[in-house]
């Protein structure tokens, strides 16, 4: 009897559901071993974990606080990597979406109000007092979300244009940038930018309040929930419904034929990487202009990492990007919170996520292949299939 | 600049550049058999931390390298595993790898010191700076070369060894021949996957090595995240090198002296914000690496290995 692996001409759908459920029970069992090896018990970890994460209406939006920068930095990498572009670079664009955020709300926003000042003071006369609240409201929130999207573009086009035009490997040069950008943001909250107020906290002054994304009664959660489902139906109807949609997916799926079919490679890497460097630039904004009401330190803490894993385990799907990052911001919040009240490094939420992938990267098999057991084969048996 | 600076530019380039050098050829003989690891950057952060952890404890420089390397190989057995049996994409398994090993690393790092606390701060044996004697004393270059730590000159011994192994012996042409032509290596009686997962297995060894230096020598102890992105840029430094050990020597000395000058600029006060001269190591990557691909696509050369990054499947021809 010999053991040989065989290609299904079509993908198990069985096995796509099953894998991931039970690549998260034998990460867990895994972790279980490592934490009982550093002395914790694994059964009170996990416990308090799930409590952490999802234990109570508070738990539930913290979490869903550190599920919007999840869902939007894979959100944006997903579409790179429809294309296989490997876009690693989430963590950058989101600290220069950040930046950008920041300096428009820290220096060009004050601008623009003194500028609508007579407007806003011709509308009170008027007697249209909610249009003259609004107006100003509505111009900086525009602002801030242009600015997020435009500073993570713009970090997403520079390898797009190296990649598209000379074909520099875009996995290293969106990494480097990530450190780039990094270096960038702390120079400018430890430097030129801090608040002199600030009794020396890595960090600039506090946004104007009428650029804070509105936040949900009682919570920390705001409106960059809602531009995170949005930007998945988008993303959605663009995958789905749209000719660039269906070229996207034919660059991923088959080069060759996208040659053949005279589909412009130049022009979707650079519209794709605008795209997915927006996005996760929109990831910075919500943290500086929905979270910290400021640029500082803390606002890169591995989310564009993390995004990798979002978008392959959601297999690229935009809706199932926004429940993965919710389960794994889960995780994460778990983490800090063992961190907190037992006193257990929050990496372990890291090492689960990576033993998480490994297992689906090695499920992915049975998706695509079967296992077959060759039997010796009989003669009048082979012989009475070849008849029917 | 004068030639003392220039002799103490060139010391410090070495030191900062052994590493790289130890990651960039193990990352050159797991490519040449036509795997992509990208995980190296999490290779180093475990096998840096285990190094220094396994030193730590033993009172012993020599048993932690042993540890790294081996940290290393078991590592990059992960990765064999899931893309050489099990047929994973390697672009993903790798950077599952970074984040798992870097994660691990960072949540062992906390619990591996003395007393089960962490082991971050801890000051343990290191590789102490040993003069060869009549070399050290050769005008200008003897010092930078040879008033070194035992590893530097270990890397010494290894660029040449792991030239001559890739071009002059049959384990080297085998080595070749499986990540530019499987098919052929295979109808040769050559096996493919066993190649495969002893090169990336040999090669995480060697960035375990490379880590080891980070840990025992150059920047000696653990801190979260203390190879800074060398493994992303040892794996730039392949393309550089156009998977050839000599010219991996070169770009690692490139990129220390680049290390070097900007400590020295740091060191005279210079006006230049500290977080500029950090991102210099960065940005050179991104302009060598553009130009290399420039000069290379220009000349219509590629010196990939064919078959890099694609499973071998013996019923599926390409």
């Amino acid at each position: 009897m010999k053991i040989h692996v065989e290609k299904r001409l079509e993908p198990s759908r069985s096995a796509a559901v099953l894998i991931p459920v039970f690549s998260v029970v034998v990460a867990l069992i895994l972790g279980g071993i490592l934490l009982a090896l550093v002395g914790a018990n694994p059964i009170e970890t996990y416990k308090a974990m799930l409590v952490g994460a999802f234990g109570s209406r508070y738990a539930i939006s913290e979490t869903l606080v550190k599920a919007v920068p999840l869902m939007l930095t894979g959100l944006g990498v997903s579409i790179a990597f429809r294309m296989l572009f490997w876009n690693i670079g989430g963590e950058g664009q989101l600290a220069m979406g950040g930046f950008l955020t920041a300096g428009f709300a820290l220096f060009v926003a004050p601008k623009l109000l003194t500028a609508m000042e007579p407007m806003i003071g011709a509308l009170n006369g008027a007697g249209l007092d909610f249009l003259a609240i609004a107006l100003p409201r509505t111009v900086l929130l525009t602002g801030v979300i242009a600015a997020g999207f435009v500073g993570g573009a713009m970090w997403g086009l520079v390898p797009a244009l190296l990649k598209a035009y000379i074909g520099v490997n875009e996995i290293i040069v969106t990494l480097m940038m990530n450190y780039i950008a990094i270096l960038w943001v702390e120079y400018l909250f430890y430097g030129p930018w801090k608040d002199p107020q600030g009794y020396g906290f890595p960090g600039t002054a506090e946004i104007s309040e009428l650029a804070w994304l509105p936040r949900f009664t009682g919570t920390r959660v705001n409106l960059g929930l809602i531009i995170a489902v949005v930007a998945a139906f988008l993303l959605w109807v663009v995958l789905n419904r749209t000719k660039w949609g269906y070229e996207i997916r034919v660059i991923g799926e088959n080069p060759d034929a996208a040659r053949y079919a005279g589909i412009n490679r130049v022009r979707n890497i650079v519209l794709v990487m605008i795209l997915s460097g927006g996005l996760c630039g929109l990831a910075g904004m919500t943290e500086v202009a929905g979270i910290s009401h400021r640029l500082q330190k803390g606002l890169t803490v591995g989310y564009g990492y993390t995004a990798i894993i979002v978008a392959w385990l959601a297999k690229l799907n935009p809706w199932a990007v926004l429940v993965v990052a919710f389960l794994l911001a889960g995780l994460l919040v778990g983490g800090d919170q063992i961190q907190i009240t037992m006193g257990l490094p929050a990496s372990v939420a890291l090492v689960l996520q990576g033993i998480i992938l490994f297992l689906v990267l090695g499920g992915d098999i049975l998706t695509k292949y079967r296992i077959v057991i060759d039997r010796p084969t009989d003669p009048t048996l082979s012989g009475a299939e070849s008849n029917s | 600049m004068d030639s003392m600076m220039l002799v103490a530019i060139l010391a410090v380039a070495i030191r900062a550049g052994t590493s790289l050098v130890f990651a960039t050829i193990g990352e050159i003989y797991t490519e040449r058999s036509g795997i992509l690891n990208l995980g190296i950057e999490g290779i180093m952060l475990m096998s840096a931390m285990t190094g220094f952890a396994v030193a730590y404890h033993s009172n012993s420089a020599w048993a932690g390298v042993a540890a790294a390397m081996v940290m290393g190989a078991l590592l990059a057995l992960i990765h064999a595993f899931l893309t050489i049996t099990l047929r994973a994409d390697q672009v993903v398994s790798g950077l599952a790898l970074t984040i798992f090993a870097g994660g691990l690393a960072s949540f062992m790092g906390q619990r591996l010191g003395p007393n089960g606390g962490p082991l971050v701060g801890m000051v343990g044996p290191r590789f102490e700076k040993l003069a060869i004697p009549f070399l050290a004393d050769l005008p200008l270059v003897g010092r930078p070369l040879f008033q070194q730590d035992a590893l530097v000159y270990l890397m010494y011994i290894l660029v040449p060894v792991s030239a001559f192994y890739l071009y002059h012996t049959r384990q080297g042409l085998h080595m070749r021949a499986v990540g530019e032509n499987p098919h052929t290596a295979d109808a040769k009686g050559i096996s493919v996957g066993g190649t495969r997962y002893f090169y990336t297995m040999a090669g995480g060894a060697l960035v375990g090595l490379g880590a080891a230096h980070l840990s025992l020598a150059y920047t000696p102890g653990w801190t979260e995240n203390l190879t800074g992105g060398r493994g992303w840029i040892a794996i730039a430094l392949v393309i550089f090198a156009m998977w050839d050990p000599w010219r991996a020597v070169l770009g690692a000395l490139l990129f220390g002296a680049i290390n070097a000058i900007q400590f020295r600029l740091q060191a005279m006060g210079t006006t230049i914000p500290a977080a500029f001269l950090g991102m210099l190591p960065y940005i050179f990557t991104i302009v060598v690496l553009v130009a290399i691909t420039w000069f290379e696509s220009a000349r219509k050369r590629v010196g990939a290995p064919a078959a890099l990054g694609i499973p071998y499947v013996r019923e599926e021809r390409h």
